[in-house]
């Protein structure tokens, strides 16, 4: 079987998260979908790494987790931040300004 | 080539619970299903001949990252309710329409790529993987470790509150508790020492009297609080005869001295 196969996959996880972005009004859950982006993307990063038979790829997923892991840390630390500062994490607050 | 049975179990193993992202209603529940879906992709890592970022995928992802999406769900209510009005009109069809046009396009595209895989060569295990990073990335390797770094003080940063009023010590507290009336001791343990020694009697004081406050207030108001009047009854009718000289009913301050039961007991005596 070709591990192309996981790309396509990769394609369609991929395309869940960016539904997930935008269609939850919840930070956390929206920010899920963003997670599942980065892994939809490592998917196909250590597909291509194992069609071309190199190691760059899995270095680069590597790379991915890393950052996503201190995107994770930074990204929390704001949704905390709002939820402290208006009680809400909802990212349609602005709609509040219509009335 | 890859193993056909391993491909269909993570895309059956993946896709569904990615989909509650979309449809489910409660964070917890999508937190949950998106651990399955890290799990899932780490089985597909180690069959992608890359068993070390497999691993990773499981310590970092469903061990790291999802645990501290829980810890901040439970911070800010779990159970806090999504709001569902539609403040774009239209927006939920659109944004379907804009993940399904994506999903088709990039279905539609590499699902015409035809790449021969070489053949298996490279196993992704740590000693081959070390041999990368740290030779021809270990710039960004080092890189990374400051962005980390950053990103620990930045969270430290943006988390900090600031303290608006000095700190209270222990002994500020207390004087200012019994300058508002409180009492300065103790208050009573709750119970009747050697007849009912549970939590809903009241203590007695020195005369016989329960002392009301002694028993939680939680038991009280729970209306679980026994009156304590029957173990004062029980007390006074004792055939004691250093208690002859009280009187029979309620006690009172006045008969209650001492000194005055002691010279009771003398003219007793002297009859």
């Amino acid at each position: 079987m070709n591990p192309m196969n996981y790309v396509i996959l990769a394609s369609i996880l991929f395309a869940i998260g960016s539904a997930a972005v935008l269609l939850r009004r919840n930070a956390i859950v929206a920010f899920m979908g963003v997670e599942l982006m980065l892994n939809a993307a490592n998917l196909s990063l250590v597909a291509f790494a194992r069609i071309h038979d190199q190691l760059d790829g899995q270095v680069m997923a590597f790379f991915v987790m890393v950052v996503a892991a201190a995107e994770v840390v930074v990204g929390l630390a704001i949704i905390i931040a709002v939820f402290r500062a208006r009680q809400s994490i909802s990212l349609d607050e602005p709609a509040e300004l219509k009335g | 080539m890859v193993n056909e049975v391993l491909f269909w179990v993570v895309a059956v193993l993946t896709v569904p619970p990615a989909l509650s992202l979309l449809f489910a209603r409660k964070a917890a529940h999508i937190a949950m299903s998106i651990v399955l879906v890290m799990v899932g992709l780490a089985a597909a890592y180690v069959g992608l001949d890359a068993p070390f970022l497999g691993v990773v995928q499981i310590v970092v992802y469903t061990g790291a990252v999802m645990m501290m999406f829980l810890f901040v769900l439970m911070l800010v209510g779990v159970d806090r309710r999504e709001d569902l009005r539609e403040t774009i009109t239209g927006q939920r069809w659109i944004a379907l329409f804009a993940a399904g046009g994506l999903a088709l396009l990039l279905v539609s595209v590499v699902g015409r790529v035809t790449i021969e895989p070489a053949p298996r060569g490279v196993v992704g295990n740590p000693e081959e993987i070390a041999m990368v990073l740290f030779g021809e990335y270990v710039l960004v390797m080092e890189v990374l470790g400051a962005l980390l770094i950053t990103a620990a003080v930045g969270a430290l940063v943006m988390t900090h509150t600031p303290r608006l009023t000095p700190r209270r010590t222990q002994s500020e507290l207390q004087a200012a508790r019994v300058l508002a009336g409180a009492d300065p001791v103790n208050k009573p343990m709750p119970g009747v020492f050697a007849r009912h020694n549970a939590l809903d009697a009241p203590a007695l004081d020195p005369e016989g009297r329960p002392i009301e406050h002694s028993v939680s207030r939680v038991l009280e108001a729970r209306d679980q609080m026994s009156e304590g009047t029957d173990f004062r009854a029980r007390l006074e009718n004792t055939r004691n005869p250093e208690d002859y000289q009280r009187p029979s009913g309620a006690p009172s301050h006045d008969a209650d001295d001492r000194k005055g039961r002691r010279e009771g007991r003398d003219e007793e005596g002297a009859q």
